[in-house]
C-alpha cells in the first residue's frame, strides 16, 4: 500500500512499487484528465506536476511519488496560474481535438509558474516535450504570451 | 466573463451528452433519456422536449475539426436558438437505407455514414440549415394558430416564438403542438445578409470540457464490472498465433484472463499496467505466414517497374499529350515517390465493449458508427437494435478511425470473457498495425514549346487503391480506376492544352492500405506542384509567373496565388540558404496558395521559418475554425514532409513511438499567416486543405535554397547525404 499526495489529498493505492503513476490516476483514482500518449516520455501528454515541475508520469514509478505533492489537471482550476492558462486556452481557442491539451496546459503552467515572462526561447525550451498532432503550436506560443502579459 | 459563463453552461450539456449521457443510458437499460420523449423530432437532427430541452444530433464526428460548433451553427441559424441553449449527441448507426437527407445520418458527399475526406460543411449546409427551418416553421405554425394570427407576423429567436401583439410561447411548450403540423414541402432559407451566426466565430462548444480534464474520450470510458486490457497481434501481416505460455503472466498481479485470437493475444487485467506486464510475460511463437520476408525495397520496385509501362487505366484524356511532347521543344520527365505512412493520432487505439447473449455494448470513438455496428453484428449474430454503439469524442483520427480492424479484434477478444473489457493498443501497436497510407510512385511528363509554354501533360499513378478495399462501388471503369488515386491529377487548376492521366493499381502484399488525411489531392498536389515547378525552372520562369500563366481560366485559383505571393514577400530577397516555394491547389471545394520559407542549414538540416496561405473557400462557417485548420493541417503536413515514413524488413514495421516515427513540435513550428478570400459561394472543406498545401510547397522551397529537388518523401537526411 502506498500513499500518495494527488492535489493535496492523500490517497492510499494497492498498487505495484513499479506501476506508472499515470495508471495509478487512470485506471486506480479514476483520474482521466491525464493521458496515455506513448508510454516513454516521447509526447508529454501525461504531462503532472511533481513538487511544481512538470514529469511525465508515464515513466514515473508511482512509489517515486511517494511524499511528493503531485498535482494534475484536475486542479488547475484551483491553480493560481493553472485557470489562467486554462481561459487563455479556450480565449486563444488553442483546442483541436484536445487530447494533449491536458499534459500542454501542465507543462505551460509549469513554466509560467517559474517563469512569468517567458521568451521564446523559454516556451521551445518548456513546450518541446508535448506532441500535438493537430498542430496547435502556433496558438500554445499566443496563448502562453497572453499569460504573461496579463 | 459572460461569454466564458454561457460557454461553460454550454459544455456541461455536451459532457452529458458526449460522455457521460451516454454512459448513464448504457448503465440502466431500458432508461429513456428525458429528451427521448420528444414530441417534436420531424427530422433526424432536432428534438425538442416539452421541458424545453433541445438536442441537435450531430450527423459528423469531432476528431478536432470543430464540427460540433459549425454544423450546430447550421442548424442554430434557421432554428432560432442560442448555441448556449442547446445540448449535443452523437448520431447513433445509420445503415444508409433511408434516402431523405433530413433523415438520414449519411454523409451527402461520400453516401454513407462516415467523416472524412473534408465533406462535412459540404454535405451538412444544405441539410442542417433546412433541418432547423423546418422545425422553425413548425413551431411558428403551432403558435400562430394557437393565437389566431398569420403565421407571418410571429417571428422566432433564442427559442421563443413571439406574436404581433407581444405574446411569447417558448419551443418545449409549443413542442406538442408543432409536433401536429404538417410538415412543410418547402423550406425557404435565410439570404446570406439575414445570417446571424454564420460567419462568425463564436467559441467552440466542445473544448472547455477539454481544457480541464473532464473530457470522456474513448480511452476514458469507465463502466461496472470493466476490466482493462491488451494486445499484441502478430507482428507480421497475416500471420497467425502458432502456440503460447502464459504460465507466467497468470502468476502476475492484477492479470485476470489471456485470450488468444487466430491471430493475436490479449492479457486482460484490473488496470492496463497489470495487462501489459502480462504480456511481456507470455512466451509467443508466431507462425509468421506468407509475408515474413517482406520487405519496403521489394515493395517499391514492384511499383517502379509497373510504373514504367502504360497505365493500366486512363482516368483522363485530352488531345492527343504523347504527341505534343514528342514534338515539343523541350521535354522534362520525373517520377516522385510518396511513403507509406502511419496515422498515429494522440489518443492511441481503443476499444471498450461488451458481448453479452442478449446484446452488446460498444463504447468506442469511430470516424463510421454504422461499420462498427456491423463489426459486432457479423461477429456475434446479434441484431443490429441489440447493439448499442456508444460513439464519444476523439483525440484525433486522420483516417485510423475510418476503419474498424481495432472493432474486429475487440469483438473476437470480448465474445470469450463475460465482463466490459476496455481494450488500449500500445503506441507501438498503434503504428505496427496501423493500416497505411499508400505509397506512390508516379511518372510525369511534359513539353514546353520555345517560349516555355506547356503544349503536353501525362501523369502515370502508380500505387494500392484504397478505395477498392473500403468502398469498391467507387471503383470506376470495371473496377481499374480508383477515382482517390487520381483526384488532383485528372482535374488540376491548370490550363493544360493536351494531357493524359493514368493509374495502375499495385498492391504491396502484406500491407493493408488506408485513408489518410488529404487522401488523393495530398497524394497528387505533390506530384503536380513538384513538377509545375520543374517545368517552370526548366522555362527559366519565375514558379509563380509560370502558374499564373496557366490560370487564364481560373481566376479563383489566380486570386489566392496572387495573394500569397503579394502576403509572403514573393520576389523579396533572401539570404543565401533561405528560399521560398509555393504551391496551389483546388482541393475538396477550396482554392489554396501556400508560400513557405526555408533555411537549409550547412548540414542540410531543413528550417521552416514562415508559412504564407492564402484561400477562398467560399462560405465560411466559422472563420476562426478555418484559420486553425489550416495552421493545424500545415504542421500536420510538414512533420510528416520532414520525417515520416513507414518501412518494413522481414515483414515487420521498422518504426515503433513517436522517438522514431516523429511528430513536428512547437521549436520547430513555424510562424503561419492565412489570408480568406470571402465570398457567398457555397463552402469547401478545409479539414485537409493544409496537410495537402505542405509538402509541395516545402520541396519546391528547398529547391529555391539549394538547387537540390527532392522527388522522394520525406525529406528526412537526403539534404544531409547530397
Amino acid at each position: 500500500m502506498l500513499t500518495l499526495t494527488i492535489n493535496g489529498t492523500p490517497r492510499q493505492v494497492d498498487v505495484p512499487d513499479d506501476m506508472p503513476l499515470l495508471w495509478v490516476l487512470r485506471d486506480v483514482l479514476d483520474m482521466t484528465g491525464t493521458k496515455f500518449g506513448c508510454g516513454i516520455a516521447q509526447c508529454g501528454a501525461c504531462t503532472v506536476h511533481m513538487n511544481g515541475e512538470a514529469v511525465r508520469s508515464c515513466v514515473l514509478p508511482a512509489s517515486a511519488a511517494v511524499g511528493q505533492q503531485i498535482t494534475t489537471i484536475e486542479a488547475m482550476a484551483q491553480h493560481p496560474v493553472g485557470h489562467k492558462v486554462q481561459q487563455a486556452w479556450l480565449d486563444v481557442e488553442v483546442v483541436q481535438c484536445g487530447y494533449c491539451q491536458s499534459g500542454q496546459i501542465m507543462s505551460a503552467t509549469a513554466l509560467l509558474a517559474a517563469t512569468p515572462k517567458p521568451t521564446d526561447a523559454d516556451i521551445d525550451a518548456a513546450m518541446a516535450g508535448n506532441i500535438c498532432r493537430c498542430g496547435t503550436y502556433v496558438r500554445i506560443r499566443d496563448a502562453i504570451k497572453q499569460v504573461a502579459q496579463s | 466573463m459572460a461569454h466564458t459563463a454561457l460557454s461553460r453552461r454550454a459544455i456541461l450539456r455536451i459532457g452529458l451528452a458526449a460522455g457521460g449521457g451516454l454512459l448513464a443510458g448504457m448503465h440502466l437499460p431500458g432508461f429513456a433519456r428525458a429528451a427521448d420523449a420528444a414530441p417534436l423530432a420531424p427530422n433526424s437532427f432536432i428534438r425538442i422536449a416539452t421541458d424545453g430541452t433541445i438536442t441537435l444530433i450531430m450527423p459528423d464526428v469531432e476528431v478536432g475539426q470543430g464540427i460540433y460548433t459549425s454544423a450546430t451553427m447550421l442548424i442554430a441559424e434557421e432554428l432560432e436558438v442560442g448555441l448556449d441553449q442547446v445540448r449535443l449527441e452523437a448520431a447513433p448507426p445509420d445503415d444508409g437505407r433511408t434516402t431523405d437527407l433530413l433523415k438520414s445520418y449519411t454523409s451527402p458527399v461520400l453516401k454513407q455514414q462516415a467523416t472524412g475526406g473534408s465533406a462535412s460543411i459540404r454535405g451538412d449546409w444544405q441539410r442542417l440549415r433546412q433541418a432547423g427551418a423546418q422545425v422553425r416553421m413548425m413551431l411558428i405554425a403551432a403558435a400562430a394558430q394557437r393565437w389566431q394570427v398569420d403565421p407571418a407576423a410571429c417571428h422566432a429567436a433564442r427559442a421563443v416564438v413571439s406574436g404581433p401583439d407581444g405574446r411569447r410561447a417558448g419551443y418545449g411548450e409549443l413542442a406538442e403542438a408543432a409536433a401536429a403540423q404538417p410538415v412543410p414541402a418547402t423550406i425557404p432559407l435565410k439570404s446570406v445578409d439575414q445570417f446571424k451566426l454564420i460567419g462568425t466565430s463564436p467559441r467552440r462548444l466542445d473544448t472547455p470540457s477539454k481544457v480541464d480534464g473532464s473530457c470522456v474520450y474513448g480511452i476514458d470510458v469507465k463502466v461496472p464490472d470493466m476490466k482493462v486490457g491488451t494486445v499484441a497481434a502478430c507482428p507480421v501481416t497475416g500471420g497467425t498465433l502458432r502456440s503460447l505460455d502464459d504460465s507466467a503472466a497468470r502468476k502476475l498481479p492484477g492479470v485476470r484472463d489471456v485470450v488468444r485470437i487466430d491471430n493475436a493475444v490479449a492479457v486482460i487485467g484490473d488496470h492496463f499496467w497489470a495487462a501489459k506486464q502480462g504480456l511481456a510475460a507470455l512466451q509467443i511463437e508466431w507462425d509468421l505466414g506468407p509475408y515474413a520476408r517482406m520487405a519496403t525495397a521489394d515493395l517499391v520496385k514492384a511499383l517502379d517497374i509497373a510504373s514504367q509501362r502504360d497505365s493500366d487505366v486512363i482516368a483522363k484524356q485530352e488531345g492527343d499529350a504523347e504527341a505534343a511532347i514528342a514534338k515539343a521543344a523541350r521535354k522534362v520527365s520525373a517520377a516522385y515517390e510518396i511513403p507509406f505512412l502511419s496515422h498515429a493520432p494522440m489518443e492511441p487505439i481503443n476499444t471498450t465493449i461488451h458481448v453479452r447473449a442478449d446484446g452488446a455494448d460498444l463504447w468506442v470513438g469511430t470516424q463510421v458508427p454504422a461499420r462498427a455496428q456491423k463489426t459486432i453484428t457479423d461477429a456475434t449474430g446479434l441484431p443490429p437494435e441489440k447493439v448499442q454503439v456508444h460513439n464519444h469524442l476523439m483525440g484525433g483520427a486522420f483516417g485510423r478511425r475510418l476503419d474498424v480492424d481495432s472493432i474486429q479484434q475487440a469483438v473476437l477478444i470480448a465474445k470469450q470473457v463475460s465482463y466490459p473489457v476496455k481494450l488500449i493498443w500500445t503506441r507501438e501497436e498503434d503504428i505496427q498495425h496501423d493500416l497505411y497510407r499508400p505509397y506512390y510512385f508516379d511518372r510525369l511528363s511534359a513539353g514546353l514549346d520555345d517560349k516555355g509554354t506547356v503544349v503536353g501533360w501525362t501523369h502515370k499513378v502508380s500505387g494500392s487503391s484504397v478505395t477498392a478495399r473500403w468502398v469498391p462501388i467507387g471503383m470506376q471503369q470495371d473496377g481499374k480506376l480508383d477515382p482517390d488515386a487520381v483526384e488532383g491529377a485528372a482535374e488540376t487548376p491548370y490550363d493544360l492544352p493536351a494531357m493524359r492521366v493514368g493509374y495502375t493499381r499495385v498492391e504491396p502484399p502484406g500491407v493493408v492500405t488506408a485513408w489518410w488525411r488529404g487522401v488523393g489531392p495530398n497524394h497528387n498536389v505533390f506530384m503536380v506542384e513538384s513538377f509545375i515547378d520543374e517545368l517552370a525552372a526548366a522555362a527559366n520562369q519565375d514558379p509563380v509567373a509560370f502558374r499564373r500563366n496557366l490560370l487564364g481560366k481560373n481566376p479563383r485559383a489566380r486570386a489566392v496565388l496572387d495573394l500569397a505571393a503579394a502576403k509572403s514577400g514573393w520576389g523579396e530577397t533572401l539570404p543565401q540558404g533561405v528560399g521560398r516555394g509555393i504551391s496551389l491547389q483546388f482541393a475538396f471545394g477550396t482554392y489554396m496558395a501556400h508560400v513557405l520559407e526555408a533555411e537549409v542549414t550547412r548540414r542540410g538540416e531543413v528550417r521552416i521559418r514562415r508559412c504564407t496561405v492564402a484561400l477562398d473557400c467560399g462560405t465560411a462557417i466559422m472563420p476562426d475554425g478555418v484559420v486553425a485548420q489550416v495552421q493545424g493541417g500545415l504542421i500536420f503536413g510538414l512533420g510528416t514532409a520532414l520525417y515520416n515514413e513507414i518501412t518494413w524488413q522481414d515483414g515487420r514495421v521498422q518504426q515503433s513511438n513517436f522517438n522514431d516515427y516523429r511528430a513536428m513540435r512547437i521549436d520547430e513550428a513555424p510562424r503561419i499567416d492565412v489570408y480568406r478570400i470571402a465570398n457567398d459561394q457555397a463552402p469547401g472543406g478545409i479539414g485537409e486543405t493544409g496537410t495537402v498545401a505542405a509538402a509541395p510547397a516545402l520541396v519546391n522551397a528547398i529547391y529555391a535554397a539549394t538547387g537540390k529537388r527532392l522527388r522522394r518523401l520525406p525529406v528526412g537526411s537526403q539534404l544531409v547525404s547530397a
